[in-house]
């Protein structure tokens, strides 16, 4: 298929200026916020459902890969291109279509950004509640393909809790609307296929939401400790005892000093870790609350905790929270962020396990991670200019999968499998298991045409093999498409 | 063979492979970004056009791709590059710290101003640039030509006859934004140092800016009373210059470099505590001159020094302790971020603090205050269509807060904003965060409980 007749044809739908495939254009696209990179044959922006539609019919008869594509904030590569495919970004719809103040609902695009969804509803008194840290940037349609979770999601739940209904367009160009503002549609709940698969069943071209009133009370604590492992007691010890705080995230030592660069939050720059606890609802309930969570940080070894004590004191220490993946580029050029998940209780032992490997192999690992979910985020940091370091970095990265498989938990939490994980699918599943997953995805997608060569594993061997950053120059390939 | 980029007046330069590509541009500086995408939404071009070329993201990866040599630097490349505003937004968004700025600002070098060739809008862009900025005299001489040209009754006859029309959209364009000249021109007083009412308390040097006295003569005049009141003697070097911001951005930087070291030389004999700014574009631009001048080996401690002690004016009274005997100010005002201010130098509370002391005065915050309004030094000009897209959601942001007035502390944004609400139909104006507070202590003087004699 030539690069030429596909743009042709997507300019045919979209209109010319709507579709991006000169060279030094496309190496824009070529990542998301993850560390693979490929060019796509060419980016489309359409703007409605319709011509969402007539794309995905023209990539079914040229049989062309897609890739649905948000903000590109994502972690794991989902939305990072397939060789001769289609980019499908959905910036250009981001309208709210609807406010519905009375069933607390909102109608929206996917290109709505998370957080305007929350700021555009303010002044109703409700907020959307799945905040993943990208949310100043992350749109609504990439968190419903990723299921994000986010620090808040410890009380409140991920996207998939969140989300009533979908309008989907799906392989070949059929668009079909799932759910609704009616709870628990008859029949299968196909939802809950779409919500996470990543970009491989289908286009999400309009979204339902629900909508929560904003808690009448918040009360944001920082707990300091001398040690993660000690940080992540507090936090068994919390919800052991019944009490489910709205955020239970841990830092540690690099993190916290990475975000007071950045942020200047007034974390301890001494602390082995530091726990934000926030908790929310009605005031008599935070009341009760607080006594307990102080005292049970106190008996966990908490050297010193503090209050935040205003509307805007809290805002900072989200903000240093939210920013602290980007913030450790203070510290290297690259990161790998894992998104393990285990059994709360677990915690501890497998925090002394990641210490343990960051000496072994010679790595900086930072920690920073929604421990109220048992869902840690190990960052090993490299530069991938060095590949020895590269190297040690996927060795120590497989090992923390491999013990965290074994203490009972799972490959990802909220970031998705894509490439960087697809490997290690095998690792949790069996090949019965997979099929399986497979079996679903062509019910979908016979072609197997969406984001096609991720999740599953491709039995090419290591992630390592993968971090191939390009530096040939793409404008020689290039002039030879298009002169 | 040059390359036209689309730009008027610039061309990419031939003899490519001779040349250091982005001068003074490490790796470390592009390696700071992680990719991380935060900067996407706050990005004026990004968040209206959706493409990721016109985020900072982007931009920064077209550079780290153009330097790799993945991508040629060509007119594709060149046109990402020019359609930024340079409004630092995204480094305020930036967890990372990446010093876009800096990025951006070296990615306008790879272009070249050219001398008049063909168009006119080319060779407007090199007498602006060229050949008028950098020489007060010149200036004045203009300013008093376009005197004759809009008191005279010659300008609203060159708009019937739509003449200008013959020399292409721009310079049309460029003409309807020309905004009124002062009634009186800020005329620096004939000693360079004015003095102190009451007990003198600092030194401060006042940079007046190329074209404020002009154009803004009553800041500038408002600026130094409100100065002088709070005990400043002011210094305004005759030998001062063009602070270069807009050299710099438009990606002549040998020439602002030039100006720089005359400023330097200009303030550096009068041994001042402070250097103020009333401009946030130039005050950001006077605070990266160790940044410009850093390898220049006679310049580089002395843009150091020079730089350190440069401050915005509304900074500059938050630190002192500023005389509040202001009058009743009966308004209702909101205020524009400014983006030099905001995002150039992180400056948000203290005007916010000063105008909140006046009494009567009533403050309502618009929706995202901090968003730039699109005026970008020339950019409204140059990029027309794109500063139009960026200021209508501001238009709709101040319409919804009915403030009389609109506080900012940089004039290019008052032209801007003044244009685009009254195009749109709204009564709100603008006013520069100065004019606001000599106001205030005028109307204390008139009440007979001036801010000279307070109690």
């Amino acid at each position: 298929m030539e690069t030429r007749e596909l743009v042709g044809r997507l300019q045919a739908v979209v209109g010319a200026e709507h579709v991006v495939y000169l060279p030094e254009d496309l190496i824009v696209f070529e990542r998301d916020a993850s560390i693979d990179a490929q060019l796509p044959a060419a980016v489309v922006f359409p703007r409605t459902t319709a011509e969402v539609s007539e794309i995905l019919a023209v990539a079914g008869e040229l049989k062309v890969p897609v890739v649905p594509k948000g903000a590109g904030t994502g972690l794991s590569g989902g939305a990072v291109p397939e060789e001769n495919g289609i980019l499908l970004s959905v910036s250009r719809m981001r309208d709210i279509l609807e406010i519905d103040e009375e069933n607390r609902t909102a109608l929206v695009e996917p290109g709505v950004v998370n957080l305007e969804l929350s700021s555009e509803v303010k002044h109703l008194g409700l907020y959307y509640a799945p905040d993943p840290s990208s949310q100043y940037a992350c749109t609504l349609g990439g968190n419903v393909a990723e299921n994000s979770g986010g620090a808040h999601c410890l009380r409140y739940g991920c996207t998939i809790n969140h989300v009533l209904g979908l309008e989907v367009v799906f392989p070949g160009g059929e668009v079909a609307w799932i759910g609704g503002k009616a709870p628990d549609a008859p029949g299968y709940d196909l939802m809950s296929a779409i919500i996470g698969s990543e970009g491989t069943m289908g286009v999400v071209t309009k979204i339902l939401v629900k909508l929560l009133p904003i808690p009448e009370a918040v009360e944001t604590y920082l707990a300091i400790f001398e040690s993660v492992p000690d940080a992540c007691e507090a936090v068994s010890s919390i919800i052991g005892n019944g009490i489910i705080p709205a955020a239970l995230e841990i830092m540690d030592q690099v993190v916290t000093r990475a975000i007071e660069e950045a942020h200047h939050v007034g974390y301890p720059y001494d602390a082995g870790g530091v726990l934000i606890i926030e908790i929310d609802g009605m005031q008599e309930e935070l009341d009760e609350q607080r006594e307990a969570i102080l005292s049970l940080c106190r008996e966990a070894r908490a050297r010193e905790i503090r209050v935040a004590q205003t509307a805007a004191e809290r805002e900072i220490v989200w903000k240093g929270r939210k920013g602290a993946i980007g913030a450790l580029g203070r510290l290297a050029p690259n990161y790998y962020i894992q998104d393990c998940v285990v059994p709360r209780t677990k915690l501890p032992e497998i925090m002394r396990f990641v210490e343990d490997v960051a000496e072994r192999h010679d790595i900086i690992i930072a920690n920073v991670f929604h421990a109220g979910d048992g869902n840690l985020h190990p960052n090993l940091l490299f530069d991938v200019r060095d590949s020895d370091q590269v190297r040690r970095v996927i060795t120590a990265g497989e090992e923390i999968i491999s013990a965290c498989i074994d203490a009972g938990g799972s490959l990802s939490g909220e970031h998705g499998i894509g490439t960087e994980k697809q490997e290690y699918m095998d690792w949790l599943y069996s090949e019965e298991d997979l099929e399986a997953m497979r079996k679903l995805k062509r019910a979908f997608d016979p072609d197997w045409l969406f984001n096609p060569t991720k999740v599953f594993p491709t039995g090419e061997g290591p992630h390592a093999a993968k971090i191939h950053i390009g530096k040939a120059p793409v404008h020689a390939t290039a002039a030879a498409v298009w002169k | 063979m040059k390359t036209d980029v689309g730009q008027p007046g610039l061309v990419i330069p031939d003899n490519d492979s001779e040349r250091v590509r982005f001068e003074g541009l490490t790796d470390e500086d592009l390696a700071q970004c992680v990719h991380c995408g935060l900067c996407l939404n706050a990005c004026p071009t990004y968040r209206e056009t959706g493409l990721e070329m016109e985020s900072p993201r982007g931009r920064i990866y077209l550079v780290k791709a153009a330097k790799e040599e993945r991508i040629p630097i060509n007119e594709t490349f060149l046109k990402h590059i020019f359609l930024c505003l340079d409004c630092r937004a995204c480094e305020t968004a930036c967890p990372s710290g990446v010093q876009y700025g800096k990025i951006i600002e070296a990615a306008r070098g790879e272009a070249t101003l050219v001398k008049p060739g063909g168009t006119i809008p080319r060779s407007l862009r090199w007498l602006v640039f060229k050949q008028l900025f950098p020489y007060p005299r010149r200036l004045n001489v203009l300013a008093n030509l376009l005197r004759f040209y809009q008191f005279f009754g010659v300008q609203s006859l060159v708009r019937r006859s739509g003449i200008l029309r013959l020399f292409g959209k721009l310079l049309e364009e460029a003409e309807t934004l020309l905004p009124k000249l002062s009634d009186e021109f800020y005329a620096p007083p004939k000693v360079e140092i004015v003095p102190a009412r009451g007990e003198t308390k600092h030194r401060v040097g006042f940079v007046t800016g190329c074209i404020m006295p002009y154009f803004f003569g009553e800041t500038n005049r408002a600026t130094v009373n409100v100065l002088t009141r709070n005990g400043c003697e002011v210094v305004i070097p005759k030998s001062q210059r063009c602070c270069g911001a807009l050299s710099t951005h438009a990606g002549a930087r040998e020439t602002s470099k030039d100006l720089a070291r005359q400023n330097i030389d200009a303030f550096e004999p009068y041994d001042l505590d402070v250097i103020i700014s009333n401009a946030a574009g130039c005050g950001t631009a006077l605070k990266e001159y160790d940044v410009l001048l850093e390898s220049d080996p006679n310049y580089a401690a002395r843009a150091h020094a020079f730089s350190e002690k440069v401050q915005d004016i509304s900074e500059f009274l938050a630190e002192i302790e500023v005389d509040t005997s202001f009058g009743t100010v009966a308004k209702r005002v909101t205020y524009q971020d400014a983006c030099h201010l905001a995002h150039g130098q992180r400056v948000r509370a203290q005007p916010r603090a000063l105008l909140q002391a006046i009494p009567g005065l009533e403050f309502v915050e618009m929706k995202n205050s901090d968003h730039c309004c699109g005026s970008a030094g020339v950019y409204n000009i140059v990029q027309a269509d794109m500063a139009q897209r960026v200021v209508a959601p501001k238009v709709k942001n101040i319409e919804n807060t009915s403030a009389d007035l609109v506080v900012v502390g940089n004039p290019g944004c008052m032209l801007q904003m003044d244009n685009a609400l009254a195009a749109g139909g709204v009564s709100t104006r603008s006013i520069h965060t100065m004019e606001l507070l000599e106001e205030a202590y005028q109307a204390a003087e008139m009440n007979g409980n001036g801010a000279d004699g307070k109690e």
